[in-house]
């Protein structure tokens, strides 16, 4: 396997200059390099055969069309929206794109500064001080909101609450994050797609560390009782994280008017529908500073005294602290952040609220249409909801689903006679095509 | 190498390129016409109102003042910064990939194809029998790994409250080991720079749930004596679990598996070269061997028996029958999945196996050129040399001037001032020869000039001591200041 052998593309070495160099550290051949026992050197084949780029994108690109084609009506905590040409061609200039972490911040302005104004848009939207510059999704960024719970707590107490409602993933992937901890994880009811808020009060104690709620709730429903679930958690002294997205957030209450203490979500925007992969939002009161998980970017100044960017409070992450670092995150999402702030700096503050009044009305107007098809009822509450509302169905709501799959429609399917239907501006022009296809499968 | 990198100020100098905030910012208050009621909502939003030609500027300049691979060697130890081919990017942008995670397994086959492809492509590159491909970073997939090698000793009744970490090891090791509630062990290296099988030996207990260990280490030394530490962690009842942040040194020479691990963790930002993004996102799909299978992250991807298919075999999404449940709300860094799965597929075997050896062999070439003090070796994918005298974070400013990213500096500590230096296998002999110089002109430089450093990067020193004791994290807290 020398380089006149069909070696690595992306290795620049000629024979020459191989041989030059392994004169040069003075071995025989590349393999005398390997310090390596007998025993447990591989001599085998992967069985990988080596591909043209062009001959990897066909292959890629035939396996991808064995996707279905359908238009996708669903939400659930990951939302389409569209993202604008600039986010694509200025994130992906190299100097970002083939960067790494900025531990050389006089080399790494640009991304620092860049992170910088992410973290500020975060402050802004939640009303909190303190931002991280991302975490890996909703998911893991709940988890670490319930470490740093056990970590700042006054009580003794071990209780987590959550929403019944909870994302089977995000509840998973809590349960996992305080498996170290002593801390457990137990559910309060919703009524009507809101927090039951009587049923929550005879729940609460001072063994509560945390008290989790989100708005909107998974099933897009406005939490109408945020003031009064904030409350409640101040009066048992209880951490109040608060689970939402930045289009959300630029209409909906500010989580620090309402007494959260922690805001975490998916992003939602900078991304198109990756298969999940998002970006983690955290941020908080400035009390937690030192109990932030993850990378924190500062301002500073440097020699000539002009403003400079670096990240910051590092003794709190694990390449300091190790095992008592506040969490294990290194390697986070800080590439998804930078195209969530391009993002949001593209939409500017009339465009990202007039985006989520607009969602408001498709998913009203939606709601509507679909309500006057027979064998559905829309929405199924009367909340006030944002992008998506469940349909009741006379007929399984499984089969229905499957039917509208036939269409070419996706939506979700939550039990027996209710579906999920989710409107933003990447599907509201084809509202119509849905309606016409439910009132073909519905009946 | 001749280098300045770009420098953007304001219209006074005063300072770098104002904050999107400084430009034009606009507070937005509720309108009549918006169509929730005013008890829900809040009364105005206040953020950045820039043109698209002024963003476009905006982020190109701040792209300017910015460092990546592309712009010049990078070699930051333990960290694998290797050149990132083009046409992944032109693969990840496919809208055919772009799905969403709840869509039903019959209707992403091709999604399912790719990961199930690339589950099968890791396990052979890693000796393992089964990979799960979700978690979205190389410390979610040690935490992964760790919650796997828990489950399995429960499994067994047989807790156990201990993991055994090299001094040397990455700090992420302690702090997942810790995350899944086990109490870490810290084991000294020896004077070799490798494990010490007497400490190893006293280390262990009934008690060791597993040895995380990264081999070669991070010293870049190959751990010769990786059958005996299998064998000794194996009689305790204990796991062998491998950190995959070095695997691009062993391609095709050495498989974890064969080694004697038990559960590895793949960076295939790292090895696999998709972009790091300035520090995410990645990827670290963990490996198995056969008896840890059960226990792996849910869901998986496999195979559907149904001899009269048609159009091929079809895959689906399943939960393993005692899965340790979630690590990402759905199945992690897609994108980031599909780059390396292209990455693979455009080298194969006799590609991925010249990776490694063009890799140990710039390692090696480079630690022979440079006139700092290199203990220990041989070396594999990196080396450690000593500034000495010097201070090794100085020094590193000082090569920023040179036109080349510091390797990692002071770490590991069993080298004093530690330069952790990891050229990987894209840099070519010139670029290397450019490298040595650079370390070399900084080796014979005074104190004085070290400190000063550096100069012609985009900003000068910056003070961090500042930074950390008055932090200032937003616009909002700088206009609070003003």
């Amino acid at each position: 396997m020398s380089s006149d052998d069909r070696g690595s593309p992306f290795a620049p070495h000629t024979a020459d200059e191989t041989a030059a160099m392994l004169d040069a550290v003075g071995v025989a051949d590349e393999e005398a390099l390997f310090d390596v026992p007998d025993a447990v050197r591989f001599d085998g084949e992967f069985g990988i055969e080596p591909r043209s780029e062009r001959a990897v994108r066909e292959e890629v690109g035939e396996m991808l069309a064995r996707n279905d084609e359908v238009t996708e009506f669903l939400g659930r905590g990951h939302y389409a929206h569209y993202v604008p040409s600039l986010v694509g061609h200025l994130s992906d200039r190299s100097e970002f794109l083939t960067s790494y972490t900025q531990y050389q911040p006089e080399v790494a302005q640009g991304f620092l500064q860049a992170l910088f104004e992410y973290q500020s848009m975060l402050v802004e939207l939640t009303g909190l001080p303190v931002a991280n510059c991302s975490m890996y999704d909703a998911a893991t960024a709940l988890g670490e909101a319930a470490t740093l719970a056990s970590r700042v707590r006054q009580t003794t107490g071990t209780r987590v609450l959550v929403p019944e409602h909870l994302l089977h993933g995000r509840r998973e992937v809590l349960e996992n994050y305080v498996a170290g901890s002593d801390l457990t994880v137990e559910s309060y009811p919703m009524a009507d797609g809101n927090a039951d808020l009587d049923a929550l009060g005879a729940q609460m104690d001072d063994e509560v560390v945390m008290l989790y709620a989100e708005n909107p709730t998974v099933r897009g429903c406005i939490e109408e009782s945020l003031a009064d679930l904030g409350t409640l958690a101040d009066e048992h002294e209880t951490l109040f994280t608060l689970g939402s997205d930045p289009v959300a957030l630029s209409v909906l209450e500010e989580p620090a008017s309402v007494g959260a203490d922690v805001v975490v979500g998916d992003c939602s925007l900078g991304l198109p529908s990756a298969y999940g992969m998002g970006l983690g939002l955290f941020a908080c009161r400035e009390e937690f500073l030192r109990q932030v998980p993850g990378r924190l970017v500062g301002a500073s100044e440097d020699d000539t005294g002009r403003r400079a960017y670096t990240l910051t409070l590092q003794t709190r992450e694990q390449h300091i602290r190790r095992e008592r670092a506040t969490s294990n995150i290194c390697t986070n999402q800080a590439w998804v952040a930078l195209r969530a702030a391009m993002h949001v700096a593209s939409l500017g503050p009339d465009g990202l609220r007039e985006l989520a009044n607009d969602c408001v009305r498709y998913a009203r107007d939606l709601a509507a249409d679909l309500d006057a098809v027979d064998g559905l009822h829309a929405p199924v509450h009367d909340r006030h909801y944002l992008r998506e509302f469940p349909v009741r169905t006379d007929q399984p709501a499984g089969a229905v689903a499957a039917d509208l799959r036939d269409e070419g429609f996706a939506v979700h399917t939550l039990d027996d006679h209710l579906l999920q239907v989710c409107v933003t501006d990447a599907n509201a022009d084809a509202t119509d095509d849905l309606v016409a296809a439910f009132q073909e499968v519905a009946r | 190498m001749i280098f300045d990198q770009a420098r953007w100020t304001d219209d006074d100098g005063e300072r770098y390129e104002p904050l999107l905030s400084e430009k034009r910012s606009r507070e937005v208050e509720r309108d009549d016409d918006d169509p929730l009621p005013d008890d829900l909502t809040r009364d105005s939003l206040e953020l950045p109102d820039a043109s698209e030609p002024e963003l476009a500027r905006h982020y190109t300049r701040l792209s300017e003042m910015n460092y990546g691979v592309e712009s010049g060697p990078f070699p930051l130890g333990s960290c694998t910064m290797k050149y990132n081919p083009k046409f992944t990017e032109d693969i990840a942008a496919d809208p055919a990939g772009h799905v969403h995670p709840d869509r039903p397994d019959e209707s992403v086959q091709g999604v399912l194809e790719l990961q199930y492809r690339l589950q099968d492509y890791l396990g052979r590159i890693g000796g393992m029998d089964a990979v799960t491909l979700q978690p979205p970073a190389g410390a979610a997939g040690e935490f992964a790994g760790i919650l796997v090698a828990k489950a399995y000793h429960e499994s067994r009744d047989d807790e156990r409250s201990e993991v055994v970490i090299p001094d040397s090891a990455h700090g992420t090791n302690f702090a997942s080991a810790a995350m899944a509630g086990y109490d870490v062990v810290n084991l000294p290296s020896g004077d070799d720079g490798r494990v010490d099988l007497d400490a190893l030996e006293a280390a262990l207990t009934e008690e060791t749930a597993a040895l995380m260990l990264t081999n070669p280490n991070t010293l870049g030394l190959f751990e010769r004596d990786i059958e005996r530490v299998a064998e000794l962690v194996h009689d305790v009842g204990g796991l062998l679990y491998y950190d995959g942040a070095n695997l691009n040194a062993l391609l095709g020479r050495v498989r974890p598996g064969d080694m004697g691990f038990d559960v590895m963790h793949y960076n295939v930002h790292k090895t696999f070269a998709t972009p790091h993004g300035g520090g995410g996102p990645g990827a670290g799909p963990v490996g198995v061997v056969e008896e840890l299978r059960e226990f792996l992250p849910d869901p998986h991807v496999r195979t559907v028996d149904d001899g009269d298919a048609e159009g091929g075999t079809r895959y689906e999404t399943y939960t393993p029958a005692q899965s340790v449940g979630k690590v990402h709300g759905y199945q992690g860094n897609w994108l980031v999945l599909e780059k390396a799965y292209a990455y693979i597929a455009r080298l194969g075997d006799t590609g991925l196996a010249d990776a490694s050896a063009k890799a140990v062999l710039n390692a090696n070439y480079l630690a022979e050129q440079v006139a700092y003090e290199t203990p220990f070796g041989p070396f594999h994918h990196e080396f450690v040399a000593s500034a000495g005298e010097q201070d090794a974070a100085d020094a590193a400013k000082r090569m920023l001037d040179y036109g080349v990213h510091p390797p990692t500096t002071k770490w590991p500590e069993i080298v004093g001032e530690a330069l952790m230096t990891e050229p990987t296998e894209v840099e070519s002999q010139r670029t290397l020869d450019q490298l040595a110089d650079a370390f070399n002109a900084v080796h014979a430089e005074d104190d004085e000039t070290l400190e000063a450093a550096p100069e012609r990067t985009a900003a000068r020193r910056i003070d961090q001591v500042t930074a950390a004791r008055e932090p200032r994290l937003s616009w909002q807290a700088l206009d609070r200041e003003e």
